[in-house]
């Protein structure tokens, strides 16, 4: 295998140094990539722009939804537990919706690693997206990496100094609208903006921005690639879903082999002798944001990102040959124009139909689940203690407590029947008692009503008697209805 | 002693031992990770500071104080103001309403309900129970059986002055000894016992002597349980026709009952509770099913 051997070969020595001092862990090379033109940079900053956008603007969004409900299209609402997104609204026993929305992400993320690779490494992940934001802002103050070595030859120390300060505290910046824009989807966006302002928020909105400006800085600013190299499952993973026809970055050795500088793969040619287009450049290693050379092949610390393709084809177009020496291709492909054969690229396989087709399944499912759920809910719990009384006239009464829920947002009229026991009478704690007509008890807009209910019996039950009955809620005026199973305890 | 090994290189690692050995396994002197080192320092500096700011050392009559004066009961008095606080906008509603009126607000029952569910469960479950089930000799209150009556009203003096307690306004009334205190010869005992079986409908022992025991009964019980046997709540004299007995309806406990009397005993609880709390037991007793 090509690959395999070419890794080898570029891997550093492995081989632990005889020196007892040898430091317990290998000491971080810092990474300062290069800014490149390109068509990936530009997806990358147009997803940027996008991504963060959503993120630090979506709070402000709003939708109307009544006067009984907050008017914020997307709201975590932890004091009434409830979680609004636009048109739906989530009750915490409802939670199973995100169960499904983790198991959609998941097939999306098997879907893009077996079409294109690391798709989700190399543009969506928020740690790619802000390490490219903070590696910019550290550009735009510091300057590339070669002004950047240059500074550190000759510019003055307070000048160095002054430079680092800004570039920290623009990323200070960053990381705290981060944390900011983060608590703003657990309240009302503008009034905790306001409350922010005036100093007035809750403690905990402060914690969560200190907490979320800390690791953003921290994540973004100084651990960097290390976060997908070493603290991240997600590359070790990838790794099991993939076949010979996923897209990666990949070099086409086949083309850039064997390497050297212009003057000298152009004077090969001449000779009639192999010279490869790759001159050796080193543009892909230095436009690396987690400093890899993508030249060795397919790599673990490689996001996917496509920023050494920019690299190499500005390169390329530079000395006029062709672009694409580094492209989204595969290794299976590399190897078959090495032997004069045709590539093969196959979008439809077993693995990418599948996981589509799961996709569409899921997602249908929970569109289906989602429409058609009850807007009303009932519980029953039948007293444990005493499970039955037994009253002056020897009729038989058992008590039961009872949580009526109105999921719609305005304030809804139930009747309350019970079938299962004979001769049964129905009686509310609470609601006056309208002889021969099932009581009606009111439930406010978006709200549970628990009432305790007492049904009691005239008839000769069997000794040790549990009937099976059912409670029935009807809407009075809409007539959806509900029933919920329970027993009838007798002595 | 250490001193003497710290050279010592183990031959395998290379490392320095600390001489430290057990049965020839010697411990290697690796450095701690740096972090780890950090945060024992961390440690350190955080249990002092602690010392300082909060209770920490004890002294032979007390302990030090620390600089801010945290103590655990004011911190506890906090969380009960604070809870009372909360309370307080329905509590003062609770204090202000009259029982008939808690019942048809639905936020003030509920409010009551809960709150008298919990005291009940601190003051009254020892005796009737956690569900209010009651047991022998302490009335069940799910059902609609009342010794001293079961309107809100009644239900309200009962837990406020008690039956047969100290409080002036309790519940008086006692059924006598007529056994122990000689007033019925034993055979009248137990043909009144039969009676009253008779009454509730139960079925007779074979040497029921009824007529007799109507005679009994409505010389020496008529005057407080009815002439029918139907009870009176100004006595806590019981119904006994109906299936519903505090001691048992049995022919043995009832000649005992007659016999040696009873007399339970209900505390009063005006006093010990606030007047809201009483309103709030009230209500949840009565609305546990049986109220009138």
């Amino acid at each position: 295998m090509a690959t395999v051997n070419l890794i080898r070969a570029a891997a550093p020595q492995a081989v632990p140094p005889a020196d007892d001092d040898a430091p317990l862990y290998e000491a971080r090379r810092k990474i300062y990539p290069i800014a490149v033109r390109g068509t990936f940079r530009r997806i990358k900053w147009t997803l940027l722009v996008v991504t963060l956008g959503i993120y630090y603007l979506l709070p402000f969004v709003r939708w109307h939804r009544g006067p009984d409900a907050p008017s914020q299209a997307v709201l975590v609402d932890f004091p009434n537990s409830r979680f609004y997104f636009f048109f739906i609204e989530i009750w915490p026993q409802e939670i199973y919706y995100l169960t499904g929305l983790l198991i959609l992400a998941a097939l999306v993320l098997f879907l893009m690693n077996a079409v294109a690779g690391r798709v989700w490494c190399g543009y969506l992940c928020p740690q790619t997206v802000w390490t490219d934001l903070f590696q910019t802002i550290e550009r735009l103050v510091e300057g590339d990496p070669r002004q950047r070595r240059e500074k550190l030859k000759n510019a003055s120390r307070t000048r160095r100094a002054f430079e680092a300060a800004a570039k920290h505290v623009l990323w200070l910046m960053v990381a705290w609208w981060t944390g900011g824009a983060w608590v703003l989807y657990f309240a009302d966006a503008p009034t905790l903006v306001m409350q922010l302002i005036k100093g007035e928020a809750p403690v905990v909105a402060y914690v969560w921005i200190g907490i979320l400006t800390a690791t953003t800085y921290v994540l973004a600013g100084h651990m960097r690639e290390q976060v997908c190299t070493y603290m991240c499952p997600w590359p070790r993973i990838q790794a099991a879903l993939t076949d010979e026809y996923a897209l990666n970055v990949t070099y086409r050795y086949d083309r850039g082999e064997p390497r050297g500088s212009f003057k000298k793969t152009e004077a090969l040619r001449r000779q009639g002798l192999p010279g490869g287009d790759c001159v050796d450049c080193r543009q892909c290693v230095a436009a690396c944001p987690t400093g890899v050379d993508i030249r060795q092949g397919l790599q673990l610390s490689c996001v996917q990102c496509g920023l050494c393709i920019d690299a190499c084809d500005t390169v390329m177009k530079k000395i006029g040959r062709p672009a694409g020496l580094i492209a989204y291709d595969t290794e299976m492909n590399v190897q078959r124009r090495q032997h004069g054969e045709a590539p093969v690229y196959r979008l439809l396989r077993a693995r990418t139909v599948l996981y589509a087709a799961l996709i569409v399944l899921i997602g249908g499912l929970m569109a289906v689940v989602l429409a058609t759920r009850g807007s009303e809910g009932l519980s029953v719990i039948h007293d444990r203690n005493p499970l039955f009384v037994q009253l002056s006239d020897g009729s038989i009464r058992n008590g039961y407590t009872l949580r009526l829920v109105n999921k719609l947002l305005v304030p809804r009229r139930f009747a309350l029947s019970v079938e299962g026991v004979p001769e049964a009478r129905l009686e509310v704690i609470g609601e006056a008692a309208s002889p021969g007509a099932d009581p009606v008890v009111s439930v406010g807009p978006d709200q549970t009503y628990e009432i305790r209910v007492l049904v009691s019996t005239a008839a000769r039950l069997p000794a040790g008697a549990s009937l099976p009955v059912a409670f029935r809620l009807t809407d009075v005026s809409g007539g959806e209805t509900i029933s919920v199973a329970d027993h009838f305890k007798g002595p | 002693m250490a001193d003497t090994h710290r050279h010592e290189i183990d031959a395998h690692s290379g490392v320095s031992t600390t001489g430290h050995e057990w049965d020839g396994i010697r411990e290697l002197n690796n450095p701690l990770p740096r972090w780890w080192l950090w945060t024992f320092y961390a440690c350190i500096l955080w249990a002092v500071v602690y010392w300082l700011l909060f209770p920490a050392w004890p002294l032979v009559t007390g302990y030090t104080y620390g600089v801010l004066g945290w103590k655990s009961r004011d911190a506890i008095q906090t969380d009960l103001a604070q809870l009372r606080a909360q309370r307080a906008v329905f509590a003062d509603k609770l204090a202000a309403a009259n029982l008939p009126e808690i019942e048809q607000n639905p936020e003030l029952l509920a409010f009551a309900r809960a709150q008298g569910r919990a005291a009940f469960g601190d003051n009254c479950a020892p005796c009737h129970g956690s569900g209010a089930a009651g047991t022998k000799g302490y009335p069940n209150l799910n059902d609609d059986d009342w010794l001293w009556g079961g309107t809100l009203e009644q239900i309200h003096a009962t837990i406020q002055h008690g039956a047969r307690s100290a409080d002036p306004d309790a519940h008086v009334g006692d059924m006598p000894a007529f056994g122990r205190d000689g007033m019925l010869p034993r055979a009248d005992i137990v043909a009144a016992a039969d009676y009253v079986r008779h009454l509730a409908g139960l079925p007779p022992a074979a040497d029921a002597q009824i007529d007799k025991g109507q005679a009994v009964f409505a010389a020496n019980c008529a005057a407080c349980h009815g002439p029918e046997g139907k009870g009176n709540p100004e006595l806590g004299a019981p119904n006994l026709t109906d299936p519903i007995w505090l001691y048992g309806s049995d022919r043995a406990t009832l000649i005992q009952t007659i016999s040696n009397g009873r007399a339970g005993l209900m505390p009063a609880w005006k006093g010990r509770l606030d007047d809201g709390t009483l309103k709030a037991l009230t209500v949840y007793v009565h609305t546990l099913g049986g109220g009138q």
